[in-house]
């Protein structure tokens, strides 16, 4: 599907024909497409904002003079633990105001869950894209008992309630990572939301994967690759994965935002991420109890989040249209 | 037909069954300890034992499996002597935290899931189907475009946040509704709706977001085809283009997606339960979490588990009915 364009495209500049037919790769189409699209621009320098802010988040918490975990009676009142003012204790000191009990500044704990919750869907994204295209390329590359064997182990693990495992492992599984050497707590946490949403992830891309490999394998330059008697490997590495990196790239901006969703569920539902250590998740389980009172507790970490969402998936969506051949613009 | 049928329910038992083993297996070789994890959260040396002895966790996984698998079709009793406790058929565990047969626990909390995917179901089904026909008919237009953009931002809504949003404004600030208390329809049906409405509403907000996008391009696809401008030629009503010829033709992967979702539905919602007190599924998995209890754990992901599998049976089968250039073989 995707290589259709660009072989045509190819084939039709003929060395001697006149000089403004030019042969275009498929990314060079796409990305002319992608430079025209406002939406995209736009989702682009929002995520550009949001992956700077994350990587220099100590900096910037620096800079205003707060930090995630230091804890401030001077916020708080010393009965109760209520934020002094409005807005949870909004003040040039704490420009998003303070915890409830604790004094702790909302904007820096803001900032480092997002480099949290990025860490975590961007690590798990990478561990499925390899996982998806190597079962989904060794399974229709290979084909016959292999095939079939991967395809119900697929199957199996489909059948799995994701949120559910995930809640019901938890517990243990993040004990086993300490016994093996993780350091116990938020480490150990981590790993395990990684290990866990990559495992449970792949079977989505490797069938998307095999679909495709299947069908390249029977297009005319793989055969006579197969034909000039090039190894396996060449032409896996060669021939077929050159081809394959659309829909990954496409399926993989579209499951980033899901895992930013999903970490946060499970820090909201309590086995993700473990205070004193921020994260989007748990400052909205926290906000719960407070945000009769105090709204901005739930609004502030919510509004981030679904900006974060929203951008990846309007990105997402941009980069599909844009490998899409079919797609008229 | 009947062959094929036939021949889809036997794969379909020998997957519960492996499925059985795998979730079994999965929970059993967990590095931790099971006893303690069916122990609570107040758990002595002498529960611990008794546990031990209970669920034969001294006998070989092969066998503990055995005494599970025939525990599902004759029954088993846990322990011996006074401490004994009978677990008639079908027997998916025994929660020694609650002193209850898991299955007792999770035909307990079914009705409020059943009634919330039921008719959240409903909703966005109607909504989200009825939307995306009227964007697709209306395609490039403004109403599209706000459709499309309403729709992705309701995809990547959180449910947690927007569940959090609902209670905060309609039942906290405007006062609209009463807090959540789950009352079975037959007892107080006022109370039901009022408490049923709002996660209704939040879980079909979600839920429709996704369908009108993809009946969206299902629609665009088959409304470019050549026979619906021959059904427009006949001189038929564009209604009955509309509906007969174009949304059924493009009805596939619709039943497809919304078979998997009612099934995963079935099996709990766990944020939305969690976050409207309702006593469903979810919830009493989350509490299993953590309380821990493990065989209720067990239970319900064998459970929704099997919902999904015969979800996946049921859309195979509706193919055939509502695609007739399906044929079953």
């Amino acid at each position: 599907m995707a290589t259709t364009e660009s072989v045509e495209a190819a084939s039709s500049a003929s060395p001697d024909g006149p000089e403004e037919i030019k042969g275009r790769s498929l990314s060079q189409i796409a990305w002319g497409r992608l430079k025209r699209d406002k939406t995209f621009i736009g989702s682009c320098i929002v995520l550009l904002i949001v992956l700077l802010v994350a990587i220099f988040a100590p900096f910037i918490t620096g800079l205003i003079g707060v930090d995630p975990y230091s804890l401030d009676a001077s916020a708080i009142s010393s009965s109760g633990g209520k934020p002094n003012g409005p807005w949870g204790g909004a003040s040039l000191d704490h420009p998003l105001g303070v915890e409830w009990g604790t004094g702790r500044d909302i904007l820096a704990r803001l900032l480092y869950g997002l480099r949290i919750s990025l860490l975590i869907a961007t690590t798990a994204t990478i561990l499925v894209v390899i996982l998806g295209t190597l079962f989904g390329v060794i399974s229709g590359y290979v084909r016959g008992f292999t095939d079939a064997a991967i395809g119900r182990f697929m199957d199996l693990i489909l059948a799995f309630p994701f949120l559910l495992i995930v809640l019901a492992l938890s517990g243990a599984m993040t004990q086993r990572l300490t016994d093996l050497g993780v350091p116990e707590g938020n480490a150990s946490r981590i790993t395990y939301l990684i290990l866990v949403l990559g495992i449970f992830g792949w079977p989505y891309l490797a069938r998307i994967v095999r679909g495709e490999v299947l069908s390249l394998r029977e297009r005319e330059f793989v055969e006579s690759a197969i034909a000039m008697g090039a190894s396996a490997p060449r032409i896996i590495f060669r021939e077929i994965l050159p081809n394959l990196w659309a829909p990954i790239l496409v399926y993989a901006t579209l499951l980033l935002p899901t895992y930013i969703a999903v970490e946060a569920a499970l820090s909201f539902l309590g086995v993700g991420i473990l205070p004193p250590e921020p994260s989007f998740g748990a400052m909205l389980s926290e906000s719960v109890q407070f945000f009769q009172l105090v709204p901005s507790y739930l609004f502030i970490p919510g509004t981030v989040l679904v900006i974060v969402v929203v951008a990846f998936n309007l990105a997402g969506d941009s980069v599909r249209d844009a490998l899409d051949p079919k797609a008229v613009k | 037909m009947a062959g094929y049928v036939v021949r889809r329910v036997l794969i379909m038992i020998l997957l519960l069954l492996l499925l059985t083993m795998a979730v079994f297996f999965l929970f059993s070789l967990l590095p931790a300890d099971v006893a303690r994890l069916t122990c609570g959260k107040i758990c002595t040396e002498q529960t611990l034992a008794l546990n031990r002895a209970r669920l034969g966790l001294d006998k070989s996984v092969f066998e503990q499996y055995w005494i599970f698998l025939t525990g599902l079709f004759f029954g088993r009793t846990f322990g011996e002597g006074p401490a004994a406790v009978v677990c008639d058929a079908p027997c998916l565990g025994y929660s020694f935290t609650r002193n209850e047969p898991v299955l007792d626990l999770i035909v307990d909390r079914l009705p409020p899931t059943i009634f919330l995917a039921m008719g959240a179901f409903v909703l966005f089904i109607i909504g989200g189907v009825g939307v995306g026909v009227y964007s697709a008919l209306r395609r490039g237009r403004w109403q599209d475009k706000g459709v499309m953009g309403a729709s992705l931002i309701g995809y990547s809504l959180p449910s947690f946040f927007i569940g959090l949003v609902a209670i905060y404004f309609i039942i906290i600030r405007w006062k609209l509704l009463p807090f959540p208390s789950y009352e079975p329809p037959w007892e107080d049906p006022v109370g039901f709706v009022q408490t049923m409405i709002l996660p209704w509403v939040v879980l079909a907000i979600l839920y429709a977001a996704f369908y009108t996008r993809l009946t969206r391009s299902q629609m665009l696809e088959t409304l470019n085809e050549d026979y619906i401008r021959t059904a427009r030629a006949k001189g038929l009503p564009e209604r009955v283009v509309v509906r007969k010829h174009a949304l059924r033709a493009g009805l596939t992967p619709i039943v497809t997606a919304a078979g998997l979702d009612l099934a995963g539905l079935l099996g709990g919602a766990i944020i939305l339960e969690t976050i409207f007190s309702l006593p469903g599924l979810g919830s009493l998995a989350v509490s299993a979490v953590l309380d821990p209890d493990l065989s209720i754990l067990v239970g319900v992901t064998l459970v929704t588990a099997t919902f999904i599998i015969v979800a996946n049976l049921i859309v195979d089968l509706l193919y055939a009915v509502i695609d007739p250039r399906v044929r079953l073989s």
